[in-house]
């Protein structure tokens, strides 16, 4: 059987395009069918609006990538239509283990809140993420959505004129050009359209090297994350070892800096240090070995006019904490509702710059987390490491210490505090987590979840309060969402939007942030609102 | 929130200076080092507050002498 990293799932074939006598112009261009790219082009052809993914390959993505996948990302791909396949298939885990030495200093148990439809995290090889991704690109497509994958499609060249770009693209029948009224480059962490654009790309690089390994075992190891501090089978270095579906498990071994990559990644060279790490009696075949070098680092703008970054393209990060993907998956989340809204020619252009503004701040978070969690795996000083062990020598008998132990924060999403699109906060003893900027926390109701019913557009979330039936304001058309307190017996509802209050109306905008939040309905308010969450004020 | 208390509150203070060499005596460097870092753990979990944490770090770092 082949695997399906070996398939092209998006062969070449050739466009209409190709043949024009005058370049057609394309309404999106999505450079890149990676998991951003992808996200990018179904959130617009389910918005009605014409996306072209280009890749240079044809195939998911080659070897040992993401695997940890975060609530809110699960929530995007429900709007998307893949979350429940992607739950389907992921391993859900909560539980982990910490090693220092020889010997487990703790256990822990993520505990996730209640009350969520979607697990906190899941694990799942990349590679299926993309198959689902590839393959609801393709259902939309069947339904007549304006959507189109071409492989082998590479770029080599663009040009900004104004009010569009030109791309230079080569194929395997020969290059053509192509026009676009807009261009999402999501061409990942060496993006050539950055480079071809004359871009910055600046951060931190780590120096050190990890060695990424897939190995498929029928070992019961048990589903949980275990993370190693300087083990007796990689001395003065980390490891870690996480279960996969399919009795694959991925396993990290830090390497440090002055290393030989090729002589590494040898299986001779491999296979002693993982049995070192798994037992002399497991047996396991090996799915990928890969040695990467970390870097945290971003763009300083992601928006350039017409050409518009998102994914690895626009910000790299460590895999600590596993906010490649997940983040990337905000970004367009974040981008696709406005770009909708400028394209229909409802909003002025310039809603465009809260991309940048929201989507850097996100951007900023996650360089932070990922930098810390590698400060703490790599102490960059002998101070550094000398703290660094104490907490967890401190960790085996004391809980204090544990929260300190940093391989990796779990992606959650960010607030967008200070964005321009927020209106300031008007509902008294309302909870700091539902906040303006805030993306909305699931809750359960009666026949469903909150967040399936929130969907992907503007929305007035009424908790006890009366206001109409919908909105019309500046070519937005907002219905209501009328809840009480008491759809949810559980609680978590009230505790998630009512606080103290008593009352509580929410704007919440089409990627389920809350743009304003009073305590009672206020027409003018409410209006003035979604003029300023929409970029009209 | 308390802030950082820099005039005299320690009412053995020999004593209290006495117990920290004695739990470094007879240590290595390392080891001191190790106790010294665990230590400043415990008592910045014990006080719990950023700002006096802070306030602690300006004031250890600018009591160094000029020059
Ligand atoms: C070891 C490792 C572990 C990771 N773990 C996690 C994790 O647990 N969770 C998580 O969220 N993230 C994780 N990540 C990060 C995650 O893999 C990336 O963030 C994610 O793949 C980024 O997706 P993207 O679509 O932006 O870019 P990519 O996946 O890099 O896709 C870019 C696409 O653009 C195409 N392309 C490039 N140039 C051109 C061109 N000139 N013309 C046409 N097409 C082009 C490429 O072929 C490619 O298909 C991990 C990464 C690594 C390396």
């Amino acid at each position: 059987m082949n695997k399906i990293f070996e398939i092209p799932l998006y062969p070449y074939t050739r466009s209409p395009d190709q043949d024009a006598q005058t370049p057609v112009r394309r309404k999106v261009v999505v450079v890149g069918a990676g998991p951003i790219g992808l996200a990018a082009a179904i959130d617009l052809a389910q918005q009605g609006i014409e996306a072209i993914v280009l890749d240079d390959n044809d195939k998911v993505s080659f070897g040992s990538r993401a695997i940890c996948f975060a609530k809110r990302p699960l929530e995007i791909l429900d709007r998307l239509g893949c979350g429940q396949e992607m739950v389907d298939k992921g391993v859900v885990w909560n539980l982990g283990k910490v090693f220092f030495g020889d010997r487990k200093v703790y256990e822990f148990n993520l505990l996730p809140e209640e009350g969520h439809r979607r697990p906190a995290f899941i694990n799942l090889q990349q590679y299926y993420f993309e198959e689902y991704l590839v393959k609801r690109a393709r259902a939309l497509e069947a339904e007549g959505a304006p959507i189109e994958l071409r492989g082998q499609n590479k770029v080599l060249d663009v040009t900004d004129k104004g009010d569009h770009t030109v791309l230079r693209i080569s194929t395997p029948d020969g290059d053509y050009t192509l026009e676009a009224d807009w261009l999402i480059a999501c061409d990942g962490a060496g993006s050539p359209i950055r480079a071809m654009m004359g871009l910055d790309f600046v951060g931190r690089v780590f120096e050190d090297n990890f060695l990424i390994a897939d190995v498929v075992m029928d070992a019961d190891f048990p589903t949980e994350r275990w993370f190693w501090f300087d083990p007796p089978f990689n001395k003065g270095q980390s490891a870690l070892l996480h279960k996969q579906p399919d009795g694959v498990w991925r396993i990290d071994l830090q390497l440090g800096w002055d290393i030989d990559k090729e002589k590494e990644k040898k299986p001779e060279n491999v296979i002693p240090r993982l049995r070192a790490m798994l037992g002399e009696d497991v047996t396991f075949d090996l799915e990928w070995v890969s040695i990467y070098t970390f870097q945290c680092r971003r763009m300083e703008k992601f928006r350039h006019n017409r050409v518009i970054f998102a994914g690895d393209s626009a910000h790299q990060v460590s895999p600590f904490g596993a906010r490649g993907a997940n983040s990337g998956l905000q970004d367009t989340d974040n981008l696709m509702w406005k770009l909708g809204l400028v394209i229909g020619g409802t909003a002025p252009e310039t809603l465009l710059d809260s991309y940048d503004t929201e989507r850097i701040h996100g951007a900023d978070e996650n360089i932070l987390n990922s930098s810390r969690s590698t400060d703490f795996i790599t102490p960059k000083s002998e101070t550094s490491r000398i703290f660094r062990d104490a907490v967890l020598d401190l960790s085996e008998q004391y809980e204090f210490a544990r929260p300190l132990v940093n391989s990796g924060r779990l992606s959650v999403p960010c607030t967008y505090d200070g964005s321009p699109l927020n209106t300031p906060d008007a509902l008294p003893g309302g909870p700091a987590r539902t906040r303006p900027g805030a993306p909305c926390p699931d809750a359960p109701l009666d026949n469903g979840y909150l967040l399936g019913d929130l969907g992907c557009r503007f929305t007035l979330l009424t908790v006890d309060a009366d206001a109409p039936d919908t909105i019309d304001e500046a070519g937005i058309t907002v219905p209501r969402l009328a809840l009480s307190a008491a759809d949810d017996a559980t609680g978590a509802l009230a505790a998630r939007y009512l606080g103290d209050a008593k009352s509580a109306i929410y704007l919440v905008r089409p990627d389920q942030h809350v743009a304003a939040r009073w305590d009672t309905y206020d027409e003018t308010a409410t209006r003035a609102a979604i003029r300023r969450a929409t970029g009209q004020e | 929130m308390a802030d950082l208390n820099l005039k005299p509150n320690l009412a053995q203070a020999d004593d209290v200076y006495a117990d920290l060499l004695a739990a470094h005596e007879g240590l290595s460097k390392e080891d001191s080092d190790a106790l010294n870092a665990r230590l400043i753990l415990i008592l910045a979990n014990h006080i719990g507050d950023r700002a006096v944490l802070r306030a602690a770090l300006d004031a250890a770092k600018s009591a160094r002498p000029a020059g």
